[in-house]
């Protein structure tokens, strides 16, 4: 008899046993108005971020099914004018315990902070600003999206290296502009170069590709540009409004770098170097198109959570979140390093790429800027700099 | 006078016994490959072969030179004697590295970008199977009794273990990230496996797939994420273990006994690929960013000389 029970016993737990344990993984994006490129050879994206983190999860599941571990993703859109609370009570109500934040600052602050994401880790892969790092950080957030401060320290370092000192400021209308040019500031001082002179963007955005817009473009961007002699123009456009302009139309035969030109980023369509050639025709193959550095972010969000669970052998949220965020984790993010968060802030440390239209031209950390611990950290705020206290 | 003679004869005999080997070096962007003759540790000969060459290594009879020549799709045959391309294999898509079988008839090809290791029939020029493995499939080695062969996958951080005789997948395990080379010793009971972002080398029982060692390095003055394990050489008596050390520009000497780190060398930019020489007296780094190749005398334990090759040098094999 007692031979029977064990024997239905097993019957009854058998299933589980074959089952894989799984992770489920949300990303949330936000509803955005559609964006028409300035260039022709750009293409409208809809799938921005979401499509990095589809193969993110693709990618998790190749070592997943030989540990016996599934991933899948739960794909949320907060509607314009929705409240992210109502989203996250959905994701609570699912038991997700990981939310790729495809969000603005402010939509990433409400949401992590409302009370049904206290047991949740948000993995911040768009918004590029420095408070959420800082003086708004929050416990439940690490972020994979570069800071603008280490986008601009980067920058300065390959400046620095081609002693580029002279630097001319252009800045754009919104406010990640100011942040932008703010952090360039910073970035020149930290770093030896200097600002030697400042302008604002202030004509009305995109019309150049109306019939001979180029005409008003040639006369005004010269008129814009004559300012004292500098090494470099240095454009800060977030929303990629005026920066391609730029390039063949200032006064001055100068390069253009930031924004444009010569840009900084975590990604670049351009990247194939340390292995990426094998990521980029991945994403291409499963998206249609070339990924970007808003891709990349939620892809390496999705990865970093795949990489710590497969370490640990771990689906426990907080098994895996403690060892994400611990010394031993380095994710493989085809830029030549491993790349972990730092402690202070939750920022991915991750070399930025300093790219060109067509081909890569260089990566940051430049030689020589040494650090005690990582040279990664070279690149954005310091453990002592750091005005996180969360 | 006696003296003298002994140590002119002694000089004589050392340059030929240097004398017999030759070094090849693929050149990763120049689509080359170079020869350093052992015996001057000079570039005698450049062979052009197909686009993105890397992966190299020698026919059983140690006449032929096969290289992967990944854009193209294929692997080059050169001809040792003329240092003529004389031909190519197929090997599937975009292929990295690959290793003989000790049959001296199969080739194992790592498809980078296809998750698959082929297995080809060199006399017959075809693709026996594929084997699925994970995503980007790149170190391979086998096992010198010939049991079997070992795959891992950079991406999916795996080693794989393959029958050599019923081509199947026999087991999967979890290594440090991004395993870029697999290596089994002498005696076919380990099993060597390097992450080049952890900056590790693992070593296994090759039965079993237990963990046996967990080498780390550690350079002064260079910062653990620059520290990053690529090449593996074990020395054929089973003493030794060498492990370049990627952007570290190191070479480290390893007990394989102990598994203690015995000493680093300094050595060209970026370090891919090491080769033994036959005799195992000597190795050679192909340095990838420097574009040079250095020569390490482990008797004496020096780097005895640097010689310039191609740009990018990446996969480098040394024949008697």
């Amino acid at each position: 008899m007692r031979a029977i029970l064990v024997f239905l016993g097993m019957l009854l737990t058998a299933p589980a046993w074959a089952e894989d344990a799984t992770v489920t993984i949300a990303v949330v994006s936000q509803e955005r108005d559609p964006v028409q490129p300035v260039s022709p050879l750009d293409r409208e994206v809809n799938d921005e971020g979401v499509a990095g983190a589809r193969l993110g999860i693709a990618d998790n599941g190749t070592t997943g099914k030989f540990m016996g571990q599934r991933f899948t993703l739960v794909e949320q859109m907060i509607p314009k004018g929705g409240n992210p609370a109502d989203t996250i009570r959905l994701i609570a109500a699912k038991g997700i315990r990981f939310v790729v934040a495809d969000l603005d600052a402010s939509v990433l602050q409400a949401a992590a902070s409302d009370p049904q994401a206290r047991g949740m880790l948000f993995l911040n892969s768009r918004a590029p600003d420095d408070e959420l790092r800082n003086e708004s950080c929050l416990a439940n957030v690490v972020h994979t999206a570069p800071s603008r401060a280490m986008l601009a320290d980067a920058l300065a370092q390959y400046l620095m290296a081609k002693r580029w000192r002279k630097w001319f400021l252009v800045t754009g209308n919104t406010p990640g502009d100011k942040l932008r040019a703010e952090a360039y500031r910073r970035a020149a001082k930290r770093f030896g170069a200097e600002v030697v002179a400042e302008k604002e963007w202030t004509f009305k955005p995109g019309h150049a590709r109306t019939d001979t817009g180029h005409v008003t473009l040639q006369s005004e961007i010269p008129a814009l540009t004559q300012v004292r002699d500098h090494d470099v123009l240095i454009v800060a456009d977030e929303a990629s409004e005026f920066g391609d302009y730029l390039p063949g139309r200032t006064a001055l035969p100068r390069p253009v770098a930031g924004t444009h030109g010569l840009v900084t980023t975590a990604w670049s369509a351009v990247s194939e170097q340390w292995g990426a050639t094998q990521l980029q025709a991945r994403f291409e193959k499963m998206a249609g198109r070339r990924m970007n550095a808003v891709d990349y972010a939620a892809w390496a969000a999705v990865r970093a959570v795949g990489e710590a669970a497969i370490r640990t052998r771990s689906t426990d949220p907080s098994v895996v979140v403690a060892y994400l965020r611990g010394p031993d984790f380095a994710l493989s993010g085809f830029k030549g390093q491993g790349q972990s968060f730092r402690p202070w802030g939750g920022q991915m440390r991750q070399p930025i790429l300093i790219a060109g239209p067509r081909l890569l031209v260089s990566v940051s950390p430049q030689a020589g800027y040494l650090h005690q611990g990582s040279e990664l950290d070279t690149l954005g705020a310091d453990r002592e700099e750091s005005r996180c206290r969360p | 006078m006696q003296a003298l003679i002994v140590f002119v004869i002694g000089l004589a005999f050392v340059a030929q016994a240097a004398s017999a080997e030759t070094a090849y070096i693929s050149n990763e962007q120049d689509n080359t490959v170079s020869v350093i003759d052992g015996s001057t540790l000079s570039l005698v000969a450049t062979i052009p072969v197909g686009r993105r060459p890397r992966g190299i290594g020698l026919s059983a009879d140690k006449q032929k030179l096969y290289v992967a020549v990944g854009d193209d799709n294929r692997i080059d045959v050169v001809d040792l004697k003329t240092r003529r391309l004389e031909g190519s294999l197929p090997s599937g898509e975009d292929p990295e590295l690959f290793v003989l079988h000790p049959d001296g008839r199969r080739l194992f090809v790592a498809n980078e970008n296809d998750n698959l290791v082929s297995v080809l029939d060199i006399p017959e020029r075809r693709i026996m199977t594929e084997v699925s493995v994970g995503v980007e499939p790149e170190g391979m080695g086998v096992s010198p009794d010939g049991r079997f062969v070992v795959n891992t996958s950079e991406t999916t951080s795996m080693l794989h273990v393959i029958d050599a005789k019923t081509l199947e997948l026999v087991d999967n395990v979890l290594v440090g990230t991004r395993p870029r080379v697999a290596q089994v010793s002498a005696d076919s009971k380990q099993i060597w496996v390097s992450s080049e972002l952890r900056g590790t080398v693992e070593v296994f029982d090759a039965d079993t797939r237990e963990p046996l060692a967990k080498v780390g390095f550690q350079v002064p003055g260079i910062a653990r994420e620059l520290i990053q394990a690529v090449g593996i050489q074990l020395a054929p008596d089973g003493s030794r273990a060498y492990v370049a050390l990627g952007p570290a520009n190191r070479v480290a000497e390893v007990d394989a006994k102990t598994f203690e780190v015995v000493c680093t060398y300094l050595v060209g930019q970026r370090v891919w690929h090491i080769a033994l020489s036959p005799d195992g007296k000597r190795l050679y780094t192909a340095n990838g960013n420097s574009s040079d190749v250095s020569i390490i005398d482990l008797e004496s334990q020096e780097v005895v000389k640097t010689v310039g090759v191609g740009r990018s040098p990446w996969g480098i094999v040394v024949a008697p």
